[in-house]
């Protein structure tokens, strides 16, 4: 479904993601992970067409298409969706408006009918007891006045209304408590199924208990250092990014 | 009958008949261009947007005239210096630059602490190609006190050099029956990565009422750091309208302070203009009125390049029947994008007889920016005044320790203990 | 970013929607501004003596500052108007003594269909009485019976003064005297119609009142004079909407609105003024050059403004209160877009003379394209206004590097135990948030159009229901293309 080839990314003239290759398949959840400043977010940013990264080389597709030709909005049709780390807030502007306006989008350009307000309000209440989120929350101006955990239930939310056919989930496990760990995690594999698929980026483990991975990746310093199946995650945890960070310096030293 | 604006130009005139050499040089076509502009502006009045709310008619009832160099005591000198402080002191009595009075460190070869009047007789190629350039002259004070710029104080501060000590700037005006006029010109100029603290106060010898016409010019250069205290502390039947511009290059960092206790009508125009990349202006102001006091304050924060950012904070305490203006205009040009902004104006009314009028203005042209402005006119916080009521304080206690602190605020920002305790005392002495 | 914003530039722009012109045989006075011409708008009206006094009065009022010319100290510039090349007078040649709708001319009717004011569907629907202005005369007014039946009056201006003389001497030129000020010196002269409204003691209006103004024909202004006064107790809710043809010239509107609320009394105000903006290039429109006061006269009276102003080349306008009555309150919520080669110097005056009076100003501008938008505001407390209380929020967001947005607050303050507080911010629209919309699939001109319409909430939210509506249509429509 994904394939990056060769990415090499820059921000400010900073070289960040220096040739990354990633191949992600339909029904496979796939945890990124790595220490701060690895190039985690970037990634995901980049995926999403977010500005002020440079791609410097390297291609990005999805099901065959360019992705990095693409704006936002395009990628989003395309069915790519980014759970933010810190999503914005977006003042007088309520959260039922917005996704109806953002579904309706998708659905045009995907040659389904948009749906009304009945339709949508009826479509969005089943959502809402997916993921458990207060009503209240629909009502507010986007993220306006939430909650930590409350943005990233949103996010969640977002994703269960918008069926991406890829989620590409940024520290969404930031700032949660426990509880709300569970929640969101139970969003995420609700969502979960063979026609779509999962990037996770994250710095700990602890969300992957709860989202299990098919594929572990290690980024650091701009570049998958290691991969493996779910076990390389809790050998991570135990051992420190330390452990598979050193070959690289070795390397890079010689 | 002569207007007073006439006055001034035969004065210019006669000034000029008894030039020998002088009248020749560069420095004077210069004061000659000067005195035209001044015939064309003549005095600023209500119909002016920029004096809407400042009628400087009174001043009119007096006719100002050149003092003399007096004879004054070391220790009515003394009385101004700032205790505990390392100083560097220039002081001009009645305008007039006093040797005698002034003391200066050994500093840095090529540092230039020196009077304006032996700069232009020696080392005029110093300051010719900043002086009228920076404060432009718009309008008909800044013209007068061109035409007549003799006295005042050259600061010169050559590429990474070092002043040993703050400068003072200390004016002394006031002659016994009679109305002195002081047109001082201050200049300073820095050269790449230095660090200057000016100190410029203002102070009369009597109760008779002055005039002084100040213009000061500051050039900050790339990566340097300037700060600029000014003090008015003259008697309450005096005027000063003072005027006060910089224009600062990359990477500078410029701050002035503007603290108005005394004079009857005060006009400030503080401006600055961020004319390079990744500047920092900061302006701070601080007027404490009573009586009939008039005191207006108009600030210019001239955004012309990306990449700035600028703070204003200006604060005022009004007693009796007296009057604040407030006028700050945040200019931000169509190529100065990411700039930052931030302006704030606060005013406390002490009584119903006095009064404030402000204008904050925001004129933007580009779109990447964040700016902001808050004023706000109002009292004592009740709440806090209950607060400290309910722990055993006094009201009049409780509002007099709110009004200190609202004003104190304004130098949070000061590190040199002893100059900060010196303007702690004055706010101090001024609403006891 | 920029290159994806160039995308956007490339859209094509919709054209204004109420730019098209009715055929209707009209009847006008010849250009150009004289006594003569002031008696035979008078004539034409047949109004009665004192009336035409008072116009000749501020006619000559107006010659005299004529001759300093038009005033210069907004923040706009344009040309000088030629005074004398506008025609004063243009009405349609139907007699517009009107039983019912029924006899309007069917030309007409259309014309107020396309603009949305269905005057049929409205009295059958709605329950909003309408009172449609077409050039210079009042065509239709509906709904007035059951409005009489409360003892409302709601009617044309010309109606009023010749129905009700005592109210209209009593009031017109009370809070907008004609010596305020250039344009209100010439609307008193030769203002051709306009709206009256009188809610009497006690009465609580069930319905909105609304006016349409169109200008139509070629060459002319429009000088509308609208009254409204709500006596004790009174309440009411008053609309106001405005379009007019494209042109390649400018066309000049230059009304007065003067609003009198006694004790107890509260009207609402709201405008949706959508004047012919001009073309891309900055050709033609409408100079919109008004004078709207209201005078809170009464104990605890209130009067809101509330204003969506995306039309006219030019707007220069601002809404005051002067808050004469002990604890009146004034408000003023606007928005203001200006596109193109749109300017715009709009704001308000709030005058506390009485004792706890309360105002409050909510100002949203929105500069695009390479237009200027101003607010200019004064804040003025009396020295016996005790314990008034002013809050001011201003804000203007940019969109494009080449518009500009500027505040010219004005607080004077002669009251100690007053509280004015003023903010005020300026920034470009977030970046953050756009992308996070674009993201959810939002294309880049709806992500603009949410934000900036989320923006100006805290206005919209003053607006009746269906104007909301509108208003956020308008403001969609009159950002298009507005990104480069």
């Amino acid at each position: 479904m994904l394939i990056v080839k060769d990415l090499f990314v820059k921000v400010e003239e900073k070289e960040i993601l220096k040739g990354i290759n990633l191949e992600v398949n339909a029904g496979e959840v796939h945890a990124i992970m790595g220490p701060n400043g690895s190039g985690k977010s970037t990634l995901a940013n980049v995926i999403a067409g977010k500005d002020g990264y440079e791609v410097t080389g390297g291609t990005v597709s999805l099901n065959g298409t360019d992705l990095l030709e693409m704006s936002p909005e395009e990628r989003a049709w395309e069915g790519v969706f980014l759970a933010f780390q810190y999503p914005v807030e977006i003042p007088g502007v309520s959260n039922a408006t917005f996704l109806k306006t953002a579904l309706n989008e998708i659905r045009k350009h995907n040659g389904h009918e948009e749906l009304d307000a009945m339709q949508f309000l009826k479509y969005m209440k089943e959502k809402m007891r997916v993921v458990g989120i207060d009503e209240k929350l629909i009502n507010r101006p986007v993220n306006q006045g939430f909650s930590g955990g409350e943005k990233k239930r949103n996010e969640i939310f977002q994703l269960q209304m918008l069926q991406p056919k890829l989620a590409v989930l940024d520290e969404t496990d930031s700032g949660l408590d426990i509880d709300a760990l569970k929640i969101v995690s139970s969003g995420v594999n609700t969502f979960r199924s063979k026609e779509n698929a999962v990037i996770v980026v994250t710095h700990y483990q602890r969300l992957l208990n709860y989202i299990v991975p098919d594929f572990v990746h290690v980024l650091v310093n701009g570049r998958i250092v290691k991969s493996g199946g779910k076990d390389l995650a809790l050998e991570l945890e135990e051992k420190g990014y330390d452990w598979v960070a050193n070959p690289v310096t070795e390397e890079a030293a010689v | 009958m002569e207007t007073i604006k006439e006055k001034y130009i035969s004065d210019f005139r006669k000034a000029e008949e008894n030039m020998n050499g002088e009248a020749s040089t560069a420095f004077h076509q210069f004061r000659k261009s000067a005195i035209a502009k001044f015939d064309e502006l003549g005095f600023p009045s209500l119909k002016n947007e920029d004096w809407k709310y400042t009628n400087i008619s009174p001043l009119f009832n007096y006719e100002f005239t050149k003092g003399a160099d007096l004879n004054i005591s070391k220790k009515e000198v003394e009385k101004y210096m700032i205790k505990g402080l390392d100083e560097n002191v220039i002081v001009f009595v009645n305008g007039i630059y006093s040797e005698k009075h002034s003391s200066i460190k050994k500093q840095q070869t090529g540092i230039v602490i020196e009077s304006l009047k032996n700069v232009i007789k020696n080392n005029a190629g110093l300051i010719l190609d900043h002086i009228g350039k920076i404060a432009e002259i718009d309008n008909g004070f800044t013209a007068l006190n061109t035409a007549f710029a003799g006295e005042g104080a050259v600061i010169f501060v050559p590429d990474n050099a070092a002043v040993n000590g703050h400068i003072h700037l200390l004016n002394i005006t006031g002659e016994k029956d009679r109305n002195i006029l002081t047109q001082p010109r201050h200049i300073i100029i820095t050269g790449k990565n230095c660090n200057v603290k000016i100190i410029e106060s203002y102070h009369s010898t009597g109760s008779e009422a002055n005039l002084v016409n100040a213009v000061s010019e500051i050039a900050v250069g790339e990566g340097s750091i300037v700060e600029i205290y000014r003090l008015q502390q003259e008697n309450e039947s005096s005027f000063q309208i003072n005027r006060t511009h910089a224009l600062q290059s990359a990477n500078s960092t410029f701050t002035h302070y503007s603290v108005t206790l005394g004079g009857g009508i005060v006009r400030n125009d503080t401006n600055i203009k961020l004319d390079a990349e990744n500047c920092t202006g900061n302006l701070y102001g601080l007027y404490l009125t009573e009586g009939n006091q008039h005191v207006d304050n108009h600030t210019l924060i001239d955004h012309a390049k990306p990449h700035c950012q600028s703070n204003e904070m200006y604060k005022g305490v009004l007693n009796d029947r007296s009057k604040g203006v407030f006028n700050g205009k945040v200019f931000v040009r169509e190529d100065a994008q990411k700039t930052n902004a931030y302006q704030s104006n606060k005013a406390i009314l002490l009584t119903d007889t006095a009064s404030i009028d402000t204008k904050p203005q925001l004129e933007i042209f580009a779109d990447d920016v964040k700016c902001s402005h808050g004023a706000a006119i109002g009292q004592l916080d009740d709440e806090a005044v209950f607060y400290l009521r309910s722990r055993g304080i006094g009201e009049e206690m409780a509002r007099t320790v709110l009004i200190r602190a609202f004003a104190n605020d304004i130098f949070e920002t000061i590190e040199n203990d002893a100059f900060h305790e010196h303007l702690n005392h004055l706010v101090f002495e001024k609403l006891k | 970013m920029s290159t994806e914003l160039s995308n956007v530039e490339e859209l094509a722009i919709k054209d204004y929607k109420y730019g098209f012109e009715t055929e209707i045989e009209m009847e006008t006075l010849p250009k150009g501004l004289n006594e003569d011409i002031v008696r035979k708008i008078s004539e034409k009206k047949n109004e009665p003596e004192w009336m035409l006094e008072w116009r000749l009065k501020a006619f000559r009022h107006w010659l005299t500052l004529e001759k300093q010319s038009e005033p210069k100290w907004a923040n706009i510039s344009y040309p000088a108007v030629d005074f004398q090349d506008i025609i004063y007078y243009a009405a349609p040649k139907k007699k517009p003594e009107l039983k019912s709708l029924d006899e309007v001319d069917p030309e007409l009717l259309k014309t107020f269909e396309k603009l949305g004011i269905s005057l049929q569907e409205q009295k059958r629907l709605s329950g909003v009485a309408v009172d449609a202005v077409f050039d210079s005369v009042s065509v239709t007014t509906t709904f007035k019976e059951e409005l009489s039946k409360l003892g409302i009056i709601f009617c044309s201006m010309s109606e009023a003064v010749k129905e009700h003389p005592e109210l209209v001497k009593k009031y017109i030129g009370s809070v907008v005297p004609y010596t305020d000020n250039f344009y209100a010196a010439l609307n008193s002269a030769v203002f051709s119609d306009g709206s009256f409204c009188y809610i009497p003691k006690g009465v609580r209006c069930p319905m909105e009142l609304s006016t349409y103004f169109r200008i139509n024909t070629s060459g002319t202004g429009q000088f509308e004079r609208t009254l409204l006064i709500a006596d004790e107790g009174g309440y009411v809710s008053y609309l106001e909407g405005c379009t007019a043809p494209m042109r390649d010239e400018n066309q000049l509107h230059a009304a007065v609105v003067e609003l009198i609320a006694l004790d107890n009394a509260t009207i609402k105000y709201s405008t949706v003024q959508n004047w012919y903006p001009g073309d891309q290039e900055g050709k033609g429109g409408i100079y919109n050059f008004v004078t709207k006061r209201g005078a809170c006269r009464g104990v605890n009276s209130k009067i809101t403004w509330t204003q969506v102003e995306t039309g006219s080349a030019i707007t220069w306008k601002y809404p005051s209160c002067i808050l004469q009555g002990d604890n009146s309150i004034g408000e003023f919520y606007s928005v203001a877009v200006t596109n193109n080669f749109q300017q715009a110097d709009t704001g308000t005056k709030m005058i506390h003379l009485g004792k706890n009076t309360k105002s409050t100003i909510v100002s949203k501008g929105i500069s695009a394209g390479k237009s200027n938008n101003s607010y200019r505001g004064l804040v003025k407390v009396h020295k016996n206004a005790e314990n008034s209380r002013n809050f001011t929020q201003c804000d203007s967001l940019l969109i494009g590097d080449r518009c500009g947005a500027h505040t010219f607050p004005y607080i004077e303050v002669n009251n100690q135990s007053a509280k004015v507080e003023h903010e005020a911010t300026t920034s470009k629209i977030g970046e953050d948030q756009l992308f996070y919309l674009r993201q959810r699939g939002i294309s880049m001109e709806d992500s603009i159009n949410m934000i900036v319409n989320g923006y100006c909430k805290d206005v919209f939210r003053e607006l009746p229901m269906e104007f909301a509506v509108e208003a956020q249509k308008l403001l969609s429509i009159s950002l298009e293309g507005s990104v480069g």
